[in-house]
């Protein structure tokens, strides 16, 4: 083995198994299939063991093995190992024994999981040795690629929907990147960043540098297991847009599992989207194993693919470990947003409201038994979609600066509390 | 009455390194075959073996998904442009 492709063998057709070298591409010549970074675990079980883990900086890159780079990272050392936090009044509200979120809001340095495969896609990028990277994103990608390419040294294009939230325009623009509004849906942007990539010489992140990039999410099961004392939550509520974190959750639990660092038991992957764009959970719901592609219109404008690329792959996930999906309408995800930030204090996007939301409709079904134990991913940071939620969160109360006033307002308040 | 087809990078292999090809066909189904006739080997590519498209082929009429037009059945009329496009991620 060439050890200058560290831990990695090949790519691998994940449909017909075709093998590819380490290289900027992404599917499979001859079926279209997705590629997927093949791994040498015989030598990975050498040296990744939970003293080795232990022993080494609280980021992401504590897994270095099981990330596809081939020498030692050069973009986004610090990200990663976000709080999970044991989430008891959250847990009491939705009705379930025990909740936990794993709070990637404060990941680094761009305040959503998409860190996370932005640190692994652009480390790899440097390493085949491209200058110019770039991405097609619902906002949070597109946020990370700048901010990463920009303290990298690298120049930037991404390329977005036209409709996207201020927030995430601003937080691109920022970094100097070149930022593309395309008009027309995600879908639309990712039709034509394919033909794009296909054409100039840049590294898209989600496009010909995807099977390294998809990988860089399984650091966020990873963490799970090792925060919850190095063992597999029960139950995971996973949001879906192109349905990849979902898929990567379980590959990371299996990872671990297969390397001995977690015990080979069960676990359950549930999957969340919004109703205004629900290609995956409404096969999920329908039990089909294959999905019809939608026309988003939804305020979770981070989940708005219509068109998902790893749904197919989703479902065989909810499907082998007895996971279910559901969505949820725009109030719906209002109000997950709320529930999360009045009993935890942390402020999610609309992703988050949608994961929620979706926790408490699973949990009422008992599709995910009161008795059990959950985890939730929550993967990005309310400020940046305050758009969704101005005007449904309460209203301050505004008066003078003065201490008779304020006294006046704290009585009639009191007043209204208690019915005479 | 030519219909642009734009190949992707996978399969221009099969065309002789074109990006662009032209058919005159009067729906998707027969631009499939027709591009088969002077590029063997491409249907196979395209279509699984119960004859429907692959899982992670999309293929585009004027940049409109043909699911949610009529699959294989969408017309196609002088002008028009065919986009075959691997599935991507998200972001």
């Amino acid at each position: 083995m060439d050890k200058h492709e560290g831990f990695m063998k090949a790519l691998k057709c994940r449909e017909c198994g075709k093998e590819y070298p380490l290289s900027a591409t992404h599917v499979c010549e001859f079926d279209f299939g997705p590629l997927e970074v093949a791994y040498d675990y015989d030598r990975i079980k050498q040296s990744l063991t939970r003293a080795a883990i232990e022993s080494r900086p609280r980021t992401m890159w504590r897994y270095r093995e099981l990330l596809p780079i081939a020498g030692e990272p050069t973009v986004g050392f610090q990200v990663g190992y976000t709080p999970l936090v044991k989430a008891d009044r959250l847990a009491k509200r939705l009705g379930i024994r025990e909740l936990w979120v794993k709070n990637d809001t404060v990941n680094y340095p761009t305040l959503s999981f998409k860190d996370r495969v932005v640190s692994v896609a652009l480390s790899r990028s440097r390493e085949l040795g491209f200058k110019t990277v770039a991405c097609a994103s619902t906002g949070n990608l597109a946020n990370s690629v700048a901010a990463n390419a920009a303290a990298a040294g690298l120049k930037s294009y991404v390329f977005i929907p036209s409709d996207l939230e201020q927030g995430k325009v601003v937080n691109s623009l920022v970094y100097g990147a070149n930022v593309i509004s395309i008009k027309g849906h995600y879908d639309e942007v990712n039709r034509l960043c394919a033909e794009i990539a296909g054409k100039f010489g840049w590294a898209f992140v989600n496009v010909n540098m995807r099977p390294y990039y998809a990988e860089g999410s399984k650091s966020m099961g990873f963490e799970i297991c090792e925060q919850l004392g190095w063992r597999t939550p029960q139950h995971t509520v996973v949001p879906m847009a192109s349905g990849s974190l979902l898929t990567k959750i379980h590959k990371s639990y299996q990872e671990f599992a297969k390397l001995g660092l977690v015990a080979d038991g069960s676990w359950h992957i549930h999957g969340a989207q919004a109703t205004g764009c629900n290609p995956i959970s409404s096969a999920e719901k329908a039990g089909m194993d294959f999905f019809k592609p939608v026309k988003p219109n939804t305020i979770a404008k981070s989940l708005a693919i219509g068109t998902p690329a790893d749904g197919f792959y989703a479902l065989k996930v909810m499907k082998e470990t007895a996971g279910h999906a559901d969505d949820v309408t725009d109030d719906e995800v209002r109000e997950g947003i709320r529930l999360l930030a009045e009993c935890e204090g942390i402020f999610a996007e609309t992703a988050g409201g949608v994961t929620v939301g979706v926790a408490k409709k699973l949990i009422a079904s008992g599709k995910i038994p009161a008795g059990d134990s959950a985890v939730l991913c929550i993967t990005g940071n309310g400020l940046k979609t305050l758009d969704a939620v101005v005007g449904h969160v309460g209203q301050t109360r505004e008066i003078r600066p003065s201490l008779r006033e304020f006294e006046a307002m704290l009585k009639d308040e009191e007043k209204q509390l208690v019915p005479a | 009455m030519p219909i642009n087809v734009r190949i992707p990078t996978p399969l221009r292999q099969l065309t002789g390194g074109e990006e662009l090809v032209i058919v005159t066909a009067a729906n998707v189904g027969a631009a499939i075959a027709e591009m088969q006739a002077k590029y063997p080997g491409i249907k196979d590519r395209l279509l699984d073996d119960k004859g429907e498209v692959r899982r992670f082929v999309n293929v585009y009429v004027n940049e409109e998904d043909i699911r949610f037009l009529q699959n294989q059945a969408t017309p196609l009329k002088d002008g028009d442009e065919i986009s075959i496009i691997p599935a991507i991620a998200g972001g």
